[in-house]
């Protein structure tokens, strides 16, 4: 929780303006709630809700959230030796509970899964402390942002005050020349394939990054 | 369903549990089952690559587009609040104060200058 708390602040600041853009784009307020208690992922959020109000069919919302949430699927991949020993209910728990931020920073702290029953007990409660911290500062301050949403104005663009924070945990990953070349590959590809609809720009461009540097590795003889 | 009549209906409330479930599905989606089962080495390797690729496709669009544009000034406060953040965060190694002096940057170009 003490790797966590820094980054509240910024998820925090993030959530409001979630809660705040949730409102403004049309959403009833009953339905802001319920969304922010039970969906608990800004990007799928706030992807879904013009489909929404638009009264798109259910299935193209339900395949925007699913894309917009690929890179959870990624996560979930290197996750899965951490965790699998738990039970079902447990393992969907954790996952259900785990986002971003304290996905980075568990994996930044644990390189490997615990050999010993001890030390897989001590990573579970390190990730489920972060995550619990994550989803308190999240929902308080998204449902703040819901009832305050006509008293803060968009304007102020308090939401960047998320993207800086994603962007002091993207520096924290820069540690090797190799993840910096992913780094600027992802960040070109996005942009130049923003068009494309659903958010697939995002997916694309890890889909290049990663292919692009386990190409270099390989031509390189890099380990 | 009076008390949801705010714009809310039996349909939205549907969606919005079915995204509920495509959270839990996409952020449980390899530990679905328990099978035996290993990673292949280039996976293994790809996933080094991944976590950075994510956030980097996510933020740098954020800083250097507008209404799905590249910009074409620098007279952007995200340019500058995103340059100052990164630049403090490999001086200091602090996530809070790359958010903190980032903000310190953008609020007064953004609001003072309107940038």
């Amino acid at each position: 929780m003490r790797d966590l708390a820094p980054q509240a602040l910024g998820i925090a600041a993030w959530g409001l303006m979630t809660g705040v853009a949730m409102v403004k784009s049309g959403m009833g307020f009953y339905a802001s709630v319920v969304m922010t208690l039970l969906v608990f992922a800004g990007s799928s959020q706030l992807a879904a809700i013009p489909l929404i109000v638009a009264g798109a069919p259910a299935w193209v919302i339900l395949a925007t959230g699913f894309c917009v949430n690929l890179r959870f699927v990624v996560f979930s991949l290197h996750l899965r030796p951490y965790l699998i020993h738990l039970p079902l209910w447990r393992r969907l728990g954790h996952g259900y509970m785990t986002a971003d931020v304290s996905y980075v920073l568990f994996t930044k702290r644990f390189k490997q899964p615990g050999e010993t029953p001890e030390a897989r007990l001590a990573q579970e409660a390190y990730l489920a402390g972060n995550d619990g911290l994550n989803w308190f500062s999240w929902v308080t301050s998204s449902l703040i942002g819901v009832t305050l949403a006509n008293g803060i104005p968009p304007a102020w663009g308090l939401g960047f005050a998320g993207i800086l924070c994603l962007l002091g945990i993207q520096c924290s990953l820069a540690s090797s020349r190799m993840r910096i070349l992913s780094s600027l590959v992802a960040g070109a590809a996005a942009v130049a394939a923003y068009a494309l609809p659903l958010k697939l720009n995002i997916v694309v461009a890890i889909a290049a990054a990663v292919i692009l540097c386990l190409t270099v590795e390989r031509v390189r003889g890099v380990k | 369903m009076s008390e949801l009549s705010n714009g809310t209906d039996a349909w939205t409330l549907a969606v919005i549990v079915g995204l509920a479930a495509v959270t839990v599905i996409t952020r449980s989606f390899f530990f679905l089952s328990d099978a035996s089962w290993h990673l292949p080495h280039w996976a293994q390797r790809g996933l080094q690559y991944a976590p950075i690729a994510a956030l980097s496709a996510v933020v740098v669009p954020e800083i250097v587009m507008q209404q799905g544009q590249l910009i074409h000034t620098l007279q952007d406060a995200r340019l500058y609040a995103a340059a100052v953040g990164a630049a403090v965060y490999f001086w200091r190694r602090d996530v809070l104060i790359t958010i903190v002096l980032g903000m310190a940057v953008y609020l007064p170009l953004h609001l003072g200058w309107c940038w």
